[in-house]
């Protein structure tokens, strides 16, 4: 299958190029100069840029950038703080992992634009504990950026203190949302604030604070040189931009790719450049699109493009670009067990319905997998995930943070394939025995 | 139990690189410096010795409790010594996909241990998600990522670990 669209490189233009994590790869292909152009400009310039671009947040949540950051009060005396999330840890999702390791400038001069139009002197990337070889290039670049002048006192040699730390997380999927992330910050366990006020008000420190992914802010280089009409003609709708998705599971080439916003999830999973389809004979049962948050669509719904919106209709969402495909070989109790599992395990325990539901949920679908629940625990599993989190819409949630909604999502994704439930009920087996994980589910 | 203890020299180099590492928070929040403290108590010991928490707290202008609740939330922190090799196998999802329950089983068996007991030389877990899910399955052993495993490349990984 070949590609409908051309797609654009924004996140992975420079990749194929060894020296480019180094500084002297980096400005060998133009880099650093658009923070010095920016570093000419208005802060409210580039905020309008941002806003005209399209450019939505790669986090998860795909909210407008260019709006959030106009959410910081202007007339707050306390100081301002940027804050990179590269905390990625939602199952199925590995892709900012890969820009720090293929591109770490690219995300500092991201910051350097993002912390001068924001007003912000001091900037957090705060990166997952366990991203030890990822953690060091950053690192590395870092160090860099000072030795040359571009952070410190005088950003790019301007009257203008900027000063770019990284933090290391200890191991926890709740940092990843951005109260934990602040509270984990400021040296706490990772406990979600409750919301309003939001962190552009009340963030780090108790000051106005902007939280961003990694690749949201990595984009600003690319978004600049080219400039917002660009960004937003090569994206779809309401969103500028390519996005970079991982495609994970049953497919022959799995892997981290740049699609663009209109790139279907047929093509993600069929075409040369990406997925090469799946084995003779197997046909895609089920696909979660961004991340485990998202829930699920049958091979049915693989029409639906990438970009943001378009997964609204299918009351799903694009999330943080974790695809991950199951085969008709593949069993949706045992899928759908692994993912409550984690999000259990996962929860922090702030909240009475997370942090009872998730592991209740846990138990019943364990039973279900193991041959020995019955249609009752079928209809417990459906009412815990509803008073947990009502669906559809998404967003209905009874919990301090969207970790509840999750595990509650995906439970009511899974039951499109109900029957399979029903059938591991009425069997008092699983269908598939010794190997319910497909066609790439045996270790070799 | 003199393992646990904190010499003179541990602590003075907690205490000169917790130094270091309250440079980058404001003056007047010193307790933010948690996590990177307990990580250099971790890395100067192997694991997190109560008398080094202590210590920490001190160093950061807080209580023993509040030092104790972080060091117990984050699963990268041992509050009890660690086997020498921490190998943590990833088993969400995507990469149950590719063979993760199979290489957990496989690796039980050649290790002589079950995932999730903490023994003299090996402590092997289940983790959650560790950004490979394109490159699966994957692990890590004491921090260090292993990704496209494979029997072959699992039985190498093993062997070096003496
Ligand atoms: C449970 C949970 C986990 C999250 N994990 C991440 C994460 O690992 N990385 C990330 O960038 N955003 C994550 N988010 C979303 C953040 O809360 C936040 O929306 C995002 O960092 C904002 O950046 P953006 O606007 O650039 O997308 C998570 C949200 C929730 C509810
Ligand atoms: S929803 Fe779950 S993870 Fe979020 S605050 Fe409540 S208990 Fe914690
Ligand atoms: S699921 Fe194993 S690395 Fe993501």
């Amino acid at each position: 299958m070949s590609l409908q669209h051309p797609v654009e490189k924004v996140v992975t233009r420079y990749w194929q190029h060894k020296d480019q994590p180094t500084l002297k790869g980096y400005k060998s292909r133009g880099g650093y100069q658009q923070l010095a152009k920016a570093l000419d400009q208005q802060p409210a310039a580039i905020i309008e840029t941002v806003k005209k671009s399209g450019l939505r947040g790669r986090g998860g949540a795909g909210f407008p950038t260019g709006l959030k950051w106009s959410f910081l009060p202007k007339d707050n005396p306390k100081p301002k703080y940027l804050c990179i999330n590269a905390d990625e840890s939602e199952p199925g999702t590995a892709k900012d992992r890969f820009i720090l390791e293929n591109d770490p400038h690219s995300l500092l001069e991201g910051i350097g634009m993002a912390c001068w139009a924001l007003g912000a002197h001091t900037c957090y990337i705060y990166a997952r504990g366990e991203f030890k070889g990822p953690s060091a290039i950053l690192e590395k670049a870092i160090e860099e950026a000072y030795a040359d002048g571009i952070f410190g006192k005088k950003l790019l040699g301007r009257d203008y203190e900027l000063n770019v730390y990284q933090v290391r997380g200890a191991g926890a999927y709740i940092c990843g949302e951005e109260t934990a992330l602040l509270e984990s910050l400021e040296g706490k366990k990772g406990w979600p604030r409750l919301k309003p006020p939001f962190p552009a008000v009340v963030g780090l420190f108790g000051c106005p604070t902007i939280v961003n992914n990694v690749e949201t802010i990595s984009t600003l280089p690319t978004l600049f040189e080219k400039g917002p009409e660009w960004f937003q003609n090569i994206g779809a709708g309401k969103s500028g931009g390519t996005r970079l998705v991982t495609l994970s599971g049953a497919v022959n080439r799995p892997g981290t790719y740049e699609v663009g916003m209109k790139t279907s999830l047929k093509e993600l999973i069929y075409a040369d450049e990406y997925g090469q389809g799946l084995p003779p004979g197997r046909a895609v049962k089920g696909v979660i699109p961004g991340g485990v948050s998202a829930p699920l669509l049958t091979g049915d719904e693989l029409g639906v493009a990438m970009e943001f919106d378009a997964f609204k209709p299918l009351n799903s969402m694009a999330g943080s670009g974790g695809v991950i495909v199951m085969d008709d070989l593949c069993c949706m109790v045992r899928s759908l067990w692994r993912v409550v599992r984690f999000f259990a395990e996962e929860s922090c325990g702030q909240c009475t319905p997370c942090r009872d539901g998730q592991p209740w949920m846990t138990r019943l679908l364990r039973k279900i997998e193991e041959g020995r629940g019955t249609p009752e625990d079928l209809e417990t599993l459906q009412h815990v995930a509803t008073s947990m989190a009502p669906y559809p819409p998404i967003g209905l949630g009874n919990t301090i943070c969207a970790l509840g909604d999750s595990g509650a999502l995906a439970v009511h994704g899974f039951m499109k394939f109900k029957k399979e439930f029903e059938q591991h009920i009425a069997e008092h087996r699983c269908p598939y025995g010794e190997r319910p994980w497909g066609a790439f589910g045996d270790f070799q | 139990m003199h393992h646990a203890a904190m010499t003179p020299d541990d602590t003075a180099r907690l205490e000169s690189g917790i130094a270091k590492i309250l440079q980058r928070y404001p003056a007047d929040r010193k307790s933010a410096a948690m996590l990177p403290a307990l990580r250099l108590l971790q890395e100067i010991k192997g694991w997190l010795v109560p008398e080094g928490v202590k210590k920490v707290a001190q160093l950061l202008g807080t209580t023993p409790e509040r030092a104790h609740e972080v060091a117990t939330f984050y699963i990268m922190f041992f509050t009890e010594k660690p086997g020498r090799y921490v190998i943590d196998v990833c088993t969400n999802l995507p990469c149950a996909l590719r063979g993760a329950e199979g290489m957990l089983k496989y690796m039980e068996t050649k290790l002589g241990t079950l995932a999730g007991t903490n023994g003299d030389k090996y402590f092997l877990r289940e983790t959650e998600c560790l950004a490979s899910c394109g490159t699966a399955p994957c692990m890590q052993v004491n921090e260090d990522h292993h990704e496209n495993l494979t029997k072959a490349k699992v039985d190498s990984i093993l062997e070096k670990l003496q």
